[in-house]
């Protein structure tokens, strides 16, 4: 740790510098591309050894993968899931957000110790009273039931997230709007919206992409309506290697894209709404 | 709307939507723990901690994470500084480094997968080194190290990144000032990172340890993926009270285990990297 940021003597300093940083990128990195070469081969080259370690640029492997019974459907489930939780945690968390940014209120310090009081608690475990709570309500095995459960998880952030966010535009800006004839309301939709929609976006996505991942609570409450991670959960000891890793990449692209669209926001979210 | 009323009614959906999703559940699964046949028992405990698995379980579950939480630390506050100095190029880097964020616990064991599995690619490597002539099937129970390591190994990879977001943001915070005065009373680098960063970022390593160490508890799908059955953990074990043994008090026991262990922890870390009032930034 300490040679690479001892500047001293300079050169060498600088050289073992650079190659730490393009080794940790290496680390990150070469990991995804052994994924993605296994996808891009043939089935019968995933099975085969030893291993080129160049992709063949063949979909055969993400053809069975779309073929393999369930599956596509279990693609529909999750995204439907995760779009569901995008929603509910953005509807239910950006107003406490504002409530939090905005107001001083009795009851305020409670209110943020329950919400930082969610973040000890290992919460996918929450699945397994749920599982027997919703066949009593009939919301077993569906969509909305799972979606519930992943809300209880990005909903704590949703909250975080939209403090910092609002904490970031000044009151000033509303103010101005409320003297200009403006109502609470119509100050919030004309000058704070604009402005703060990107920041929710970001955090609307990162909801998404924390149901997107999420497989215990997942596999304990679908059994019909499986979602990818659960039905590749499932199929992990029968499934062969070319459906897992076509189900592994499935499972990555969407979190590659979302991460680079988020990035600008992902210290706001993550750093600052975590203090 | 009264002004008055109007912060209660906008924190009022997200908090009854937390009673009954999270208060609740927990209660529930308190009482499930607690009751057997219908009586307050420990019945529940005594079958889950009179099973050969359950000291092998919790062992794993505690040697994964004392083995993987401190590399991860150590290697977040390397990166976190490395990209703190840098110039050009930080955004490409973070982005780079922060790719894992997004990548489910599932995935990253498939990726793990595709290394150390019996014609994946480090087999590949060997051979191709000429260090083996036949592949050799890693993930085995021969091979218990190795096993460990593979789950190690992308617990490290995929998880280091949320404690890097929170140690870059918590070294945005530190005023420059601190830096530039140690630097004309001549500290070197290393003492200002030893003297500065590391204490006042005390409240970030906070957050991010309770974290870490939190979700280092619930591991489960990367061992799924890599192990099997070979490295029993706390979380997997509940799954197979839950679903294989159709036992939801064992189940529920068992989770209140992880919470105990995860409440301790939270508590201790809480204690050791407190911050003394006045010496906040």
């Amino acid at each position: 740790m300490a040679v690479a940021t001892r500047p001293d003597p300079r050169r060498t300093g600088r050289l073992v510098y650079g190659a730490a940083v393009v080794l940790l990128c290496a680390w990150v990195l070469v990991p995804l591309y052994l994924l993605f070469v296994n996808t891009l081969s043939a089935p019968e080259t995933v099975n085969s050894f030893p291993k080129s370690f160049l992709p063949e640029m063949d979909t055969g492997s993400l053809a069975f993968f779309a073929r393999f019974a369930g599956m596509l459907d279990a693609l529909w489930n999750s995204v439907a899931v995760a779009g569901l939780t995008m929603i509910l945690s953005i509807v239910i968390g950006a107003p406490a957000g504002y409530a939090l940014s905005r107001f001083d209120f009795p009851g305020k310090a409670t209110f943020r110790l329950l919400i930082l009081l969610t973040r000890a608690f290992p919460l996918p475990l929450l699945a397994l009273p749920l599982a027997v709570m919703y066949i009593r309500v009939g919301l077993d095995d569906t969509v909305l039931g799972l979606a519930l459960v992943h809300t209880t998880l990005a909903v704590p952030f949703a909250v975080l997230i939209t403090f910092s966010l609002f904490s970031g535009i000044p009151l000033e800006l509303e103010e101005a709007a409320w003297t200009l004839g403006c109502t609470r309301l119509s100050a919030f939709r004309k000058v704070v919206l604009p402005l703060i929609l990107p920041g929710i976006t970001a955090s609307a996505i990162f909801a998404f992409v924390i149901s997107w991942n999420e497989v215990f609570a997942a596999a304990v409450l679908t059994i019909e309506n499986r979602t990818l991670t659960a039905f590749l959960l499932q199929n992990l000891d029968t499934s062969p290697l070319h459906l897992k890793f076509a189900g592994g990449f499935i499972l990555v692209v969407p979190a590659l894209v979302f991460i680079f669209a988020v990035r600008r926001y992902l210290f706001a979210m993550w750093g600052i709404a975590n203090r | 709307m009264n002004t008055r009323l109007l912060p209660y009614v906008l924190i009022l959906p997200v908090t009854l939507f937390l009673c009954v999703f999270f208060v609740y559940p927990f209660i529930l699964v308190a009482q499930e723990a607690f009751v057997a046949d219908g009586a307050l028992s420990l019945d529940n405990f005594r079958r889950v901690f009179g099973h050969w698995k359950f000291p092998l379980s919790l062992r794993n579950t505690l040697l994964l994470a004392a083995a993987v939480v401190p590399v991860q630390l150590g290697l977040a506050l390397l990166m976190a500084t490395m990209v703190n100095r840098m110039g050009r190029g930080r955004d490409l880097v973070l982005y780079i480094w922060t790719i894992p964020l997004g990548i489910s616990d599932l995935a990253a064991g498939i990726i793990w997968l595709a290394i150390f599995e019996q014609s994946g690619f480090l087999n590949s490597m060997l051979h191709g080194l000429g260090l083996i002539d036949r592949p050799v099937n890693f993930l085995s129970y021969q091979h218990p190290g190795i096993v460990f390591l593979a789950i190690m190994l992308a617990e490290i990879w995929r998880a280091t990144a949320i404690m890097l977001v929170i140690l870059v943001a918590g070294i945005g915070l530190i005023p420059k000032e601190y830096y530039e005065a140690a630097e004309v009373f001549g500290a070197t680098p290393w003492k200002r990172f030893l003297r500065i960063t590391l204490p006042l970022l005390r409240p970030s390593l906070q957050t991010a340890l309770v974290l870490r160490v939190i979700l280092a508890f619930e591991v489960f799908a990367v061992v799924a993926a890599l192990g099997g059955t070979l490295f029993p953990v706390l979380m997997g074990q509940t799954f197979v009270y839950q679903f294989e043994l159709l036992d939801r008090g064992a189940a529920a026991a068992i989770a209140l285990v992880i919470l105990g262990i995860s409440i301790g922890f939270t508590l201790v870390i809480l204690r050791v990297l407190r911050v003394p009032k006045g010496a906040r930034i």
